[in-house]
This record gives structure tokens, C-alpha cells and sequence, in this order.
């Protein structure tokens, strides 16, 4: 079986798309998360394949479903964090010996196949749907719910894995080298001008302050809340590793990485899998779980004119997206009851929220917004997932918090001053990702 | 500050062969009116790479954006942070923005909004680069 990108046709992009025709008709019943690690640490048992092995078997027993009955997988292939496997380095023999090959070496490794998965997952017997959803989970999310929805799967699994290697983020390979094309010297991204990842956002963020009259300090409640929200999630790295509060005063005080964003602002690239099982609303009722019903998926593809985006741009953009995730929903800001919009980086998360016009805001009042009571106790709680800042980079946290915050399965990060009925996922970049808004109820 | 040296490739040769010469050349597509940098292989706004051209710029700018890097993953660059990485516009359309180092200017010490004149540095292999100064 070979396995395609999902066309481009599976993601809805624009506005006037009217309501999703499978509002409702898709829910996500299970869930499974591996351990998280900083790094591959070179054993078999913490390699990304048996993490997403561990994800998947978890997400199977959550929703109480034997493996027979699952007929599709969708997953990303890229599991990269910025690691790269050192080219002609060998693979150590008891890694290779552990699993099932496909015909590439670095696959479970520092990639990953459906193929791969299948191989290695021999009670998954009835698979005859695999998709990409290439770049995240919230690729994966969009893709598995539309190919349910469509009727190309009936019980879905979605993985998103990640593998990280030793060395710095980004800093081998063309970083080093003496020479560059020139083309890639041009490019946005990394350049001859050495800009880290979070430089963009960095200037975007820069662009907002001076136009509203804000400040970097005033992130300082947002940071802790979503410090203190990843403590709550047993499942993310700060929990299993670092349980350690972060005040003001700690973010305050932090190294910058590109002024105005500081280490905090960056979240931390880590090692771990997470695994959904999504199935028709039909079916979800006889699950062991609370179905989760998808109410829309809408996806932003902006286009910046010249290198980074500008602060107009940047607004425009999250004010579409927001239009089209409510239109997709036939829902408006006020049916919300909670977001978990994206937040790695830190510093565009007020971008999401205000393209969201989440509790009435409007463009610039985010950060105000942070100085009120944004916790998971209150009535107008931020990121109860406590995202990548809070839990490490998987660019999946958010999605999980919304299923379990509507399941009644946070645990302590269980919202307490409003009742968790709808809550919206997604991202990652305000120019670019995909969006999720979950239901306790059809429609 | 001394950048990694560059290769020119089919697509940005103009460019850098342009800055070779002393001049600052972006791409334009003349059935548009429409500059763009980063250079592409078609025009971003009709999609077609026909009627692509070099066209010489004026050379001055704006100082749009700033920040001060301090964690660079380009090796070369790390032994002079922290430095400014700055985005200028230029005035032949300010919706076209270059990267610059801003030589001359102290970190942190960015004047947003300032005008800005191109200038022509050596790379690591001799290649010449744009780079912008504060015009006094
Ligand atoms: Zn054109």
C-alpha cells in the first residue's frame, strides 16, 4: 500500500465555504501520548518508532476498541524537531535488529512511514486507509476528520511523532558550513544574516507593542499560567522532568534568544509521540469514551509580499481564520467556552487569540487580557493545555487538552469556571495551519 | 561582520552579480509592475515566470522592524553577538523588505523608521552582499 499527501482539496482554506457537511457526524474517542524525553537517548525502547508504537496502542485501549476495527492511519512522515541524522553515520545494531526495516534505514527513526507503523504493529490487520497530513498534528487532525467524514475510514488513528537528536537546534549542517547557495541566502528563513527561528515572530511581536503600546513584561501572567497548566499535564515534558513553576520574575529575567524573544518565548524541542482515535458519530456512541464531536476544521495558507510578515498581514490573516473556523461551525466567539490555540512561540499566541476575538477582543488587547485572571479556575481561561510553552514541543498538547476538557478527563487541569461544552485548537503559525473546534455535542 | 561566503545559483545570479557591480537589483515582473524579493522562478502575484526582469533600485530605504539577535545558529555570526538584525523597506516600493546588519548603528540602539542608504560588503569568499547604513 503506498501512502499519499493528502491533496490540498482536504483542507478548507477559505472563507464562504459555508458550514462543514460533516459537522458533528466526526468524533475523536481516544487518546494515547508516550513518554517525553529531551533526546533520543540511542536504546531501542526511545526511539520516535516505539514511542509512536506506545502512542498508538494507547489511543486503541482509550477508546476501547479492538485493533481489527481500525481500518485507517493518518500520520505526518516529518518527525524532525531540527535534528538531522548525521549523514553515513551507521545506525546502532540493536536498534536496527529491533524493529521491522521498510527499505529506508532511518525510517522509525528520524522518519517515519505508515508503512513502517504497519510493520511494526502487526495486530493493526484491517488498515486499508493511510494518508499524510504533512507539517503537524493539526495537519493529521484536519485530514483524519475529513477522510472519516467522507466516509474513506470509519475508525481512524492519527500520530504525530517527533524524534530529536544531540547537538543544538538548527546549528549543524548549512548553519556551519563555509558557503551558501544563493538562493538560500535570500531565503525568509535561515539566513546569511543568521536569523534564529523565533526572530519573525520576535519582530512581529515588536511591531505590536509599538503600534499598541505594550510591552514584553506584560507576557509575564501568560507565561506562568501556561507554566502552571503544564505542570497539571502528566503527559508533557515540564511535568515528567523539570516540575518547576516559572514566576515572573524567572521569565523576567531569562537570556534572549532575539530580543524582544527570550529562551522562555521558545518552546522546548522534545521527543514524544501522540496518538488520537477518531471515528464516526455512529460508532462513537458504543465507545468507552465520551465521543468528542468535530464541529469544523479550517485551515489559513497567508502569504507574506517580502521576507517576514508584516503586522497587517499577520492580523488579517487571524482575523480570516477565525471567520472561517466560526463559519465552518455555524458558531460565533460566544459559543466558546475555552482555546487552545497555539503558542510556540510564546509571542503570537495574542494573535490567535484576537483573530479569534475570543471573549470580545479586539486587535491589541491581548496582552491587557493577560493582566485579568486567565486561569483554568476562571471564567475566561487561556490555553488550559498550558500548549508547547507549558508542556514542551509537540504541537499537540492543545488538542488533546480540548478532548479531554470536554471528556471531563483533565484531571487537575480540569476548567472549573465554565463549563468545558466547545473549545478550538490549532495553528501553528498565525500565517499558516489548521484548526480544530471540538463539541461536547453534535450541533 | 563577516558572512558566510555565497555560491550564486541560476536563480539569484543577477542579484549577486549586481552587487558585484556596486548596484542593488531586485526581481520585477513587468506584466505586473510588481517587484519581489526573495527572488522566485514566477511572479507571486500572476504565477507566470515570463516576463521576470532585473531592475536596478534606488538604493535607499527605511528602517521598518529590528531585533537583537543573541543565540545565532550561524556559526560565523555567533563570536559577534549580540547584533542587530534589522528589516528595511525600500522606497522604490516599501512592500519589499531586504535584511540587514546595520553596520555602523550600537545594538539595541535601532532608529525605527530611519532612513537608510545600501552599501556593498564582502562576504567570506569575496561574494559582495547588500548591506544598509543609517543615512546621517
Ligand atoms: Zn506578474
Amino acid at each position: 500500500m503506498t501512502t499519499e499527501n493528502a491533496p490540498a482539496s482536504m483542507y478548507r482554506t477559505t472563507e464562504g465555504l459555508g458550514v462543514w457537511e460533516h459537522k458533528g457526524k466526526v468524533a475523536a474517542v481516544g487518546i494515547g501520548h508516550s513518554p517525553t524525553t529531551r533526546r533520543w537517548d540511542g536504546t531501542p525502547e526511545n526511539t520516535m518508532g516505539a514511542n509512536s508504537i506506545i502512542a498508538l496502542r494507547r489511543a486503541i485501549e482509550d477508546a476501547g476498541v479492538s485493533p481489527d476495527q481500525i481500518d485507517g492511519l493518518v500520520l505526518d512522515p516529518v518527525t524532525t524537531t531540527g535534528a538531522h541524522w548525521p549523514e553515513g553515520q551507521p545506525i546502532p545494531m540493536d536498534v536496527v535488529n529491533a524493529f521491522n526495516p521498510t527499505d529506508d534505514p532511518l525510517d522509525g527513526i528520524a522518519k517515519l512511514s505508515a508503512e513502517w507503523i504497519l510493520k511494526n504493529m502487526p495486530e493493526l490487520t484491517n488498515v486499508k486507509f493511510t494518508m499524510y497530513g504533512l507539517g503537524c498534528m493539526s495537519h493529521a487532525i484536519v485530514v483524519a476528520a475529513q477522510a472519516v467524514g467522507e466516509g474513506r475510514t470509519h475508525t481512524c488513528l492519527v500520530l504525530k511523532s517527533w524524534h530529536n537528536l544531540e547537538g543544538r537546534y538548527n546549528q549543524s549542517g548549512i548553519s556551519a558550513a563555509d558557503t551558501v547557495p544563493g538562493t538560500f541566502a535570500l531565503s525568509p528563513g535561515r539566513t546569511l544574516w543568521g536569523a534564529p527561528g523565533s526572530y519573525g515572530t520576535a519582530l512581529q511581536f515588536a511591531e505590536y507593542c509599538r503600534k499598541y503600546g505594550k510591552s514584553h513584561d506584560m507576557m509575564a501572567p501568560f507565561m506562568a499560567n501556561s507554566r502552571r497548566n503544564g505542570l497539571l499535564f502528566p503527559e508533557g515534558y515540564w511535568a515528567q522532568h523539570r516540575p518547576e513553576q516559572l514566576t515572573a520574575e524567572d521569565y523576567l529575567n531569562a537570556r534572549w534568544i532575539a530580543k524582544p524573544a527570550s529562551l522562555f518565548d521558545n518552546d522546548i524541542p522534545i521527543m514524544v509521540s501522540g496518538a488520537y482515535l477518531f471515528t464516526t458519530a455512529e460508532r462513537a456512541k458504543d465507545m468507552k469514551q465520551k465521543p468528542v464531536y468535530i464541529l469544523n476544521h479550517a485551515s489559513s495558507r497567508g502569504a507574506q509580499r517580502s521576507i517576514l510578515p508584516t503586522l497587517d498581514e499577520v492580523e488579517a490573516e487571524t482575523a480570516s481564520t477565525g471567520r472561517k473556523i466560526y463559519e465552518g461551525a455555524g458558531i460565533t466567539a460566544d459559543d466558546l467556552s475555552f482555546e487552545n490555540m497555539y503558542d510556540g512561540f510564546s509571542l503570537f499566541h495574542q494573535f490567535h487569540l484576537e483573530g479569534l476575538r475570543y471573549r470580545g477582543m479586539q486587535n491589541g488587547d491581548a496582552l491587557d487580557f493577560y493582566q485579568t485572571d486567565i486561569s483554568i479556575e476562571g471564567p475566561n481561561p487561556v490555553l488550559p493545555s498550558g500548549g508547547n510553552i507549558g508542556s514542551g514541543r509537540s504541537r499537540f498538547w492543545m488538542h488533546t487538552d480540548c478532548i479531554q476538557q470536554i471528556q471531563g478527563r483533565a484531571g487537575a487541569r480540569q476548567i472549573t469556571g465554565v463549563k468545558p461544552e466547545i473549545g478550538v485548537s490549532g495553528g501553528p503559525m498565525p500565517m499558516g495551519g489548521n484548526f480544530t473546534v471540538w463539541s461536547a455535542s453534535p450541533g | 561582520m563577516v558572512k558566510q561566503g555565497v555560491v550564486p545559483d541560476e536563480l539569484t545570479k543577477p542579484f549577486w552579480d549586481a552587487a558585484n557591480q556596486g548596484r542593488l537589483e531586485m526581481q520585477n515582473c513587468s506584466a505586473c509592475n510588481r517587484l519581489q524579493n526573495p527572488p522566485l522562478p514566477a511572479c507571486s502575484q500572476c504565477k507566470s515566470g515570463e516576463h521576470l526582469e532585473w531592475k536596478e533600485m534606488s538604493g535607499r530605504g527605511k528602517i521598518y522592524n529590528y531585533g537583537v539577535v543573541y543565540d545565532c545558529p550561524v556559526k560565523l555570526l555567533q563570536q559577534e553577538q549580540p547584533f542587530n538584525l534589522v528589516v528595511i523597506t525600500l522606497d522604490d516600493d516599501p512592500g519589499i523588505q531586504m535584511y540587514s546588519h546595520l553596520p555602523g548603528t550600537p545594538v539595541d540602539e535601532v532608529p525605527v523608521g530611519a532612513a537608510v542608504q545600501v552599501i556593498f560588503e564582502d562576504t567570506a569568499n569575496g561574494q559582495k552582499v547588500p548591506e544598509w547604513r543609517v543615512v546621517a
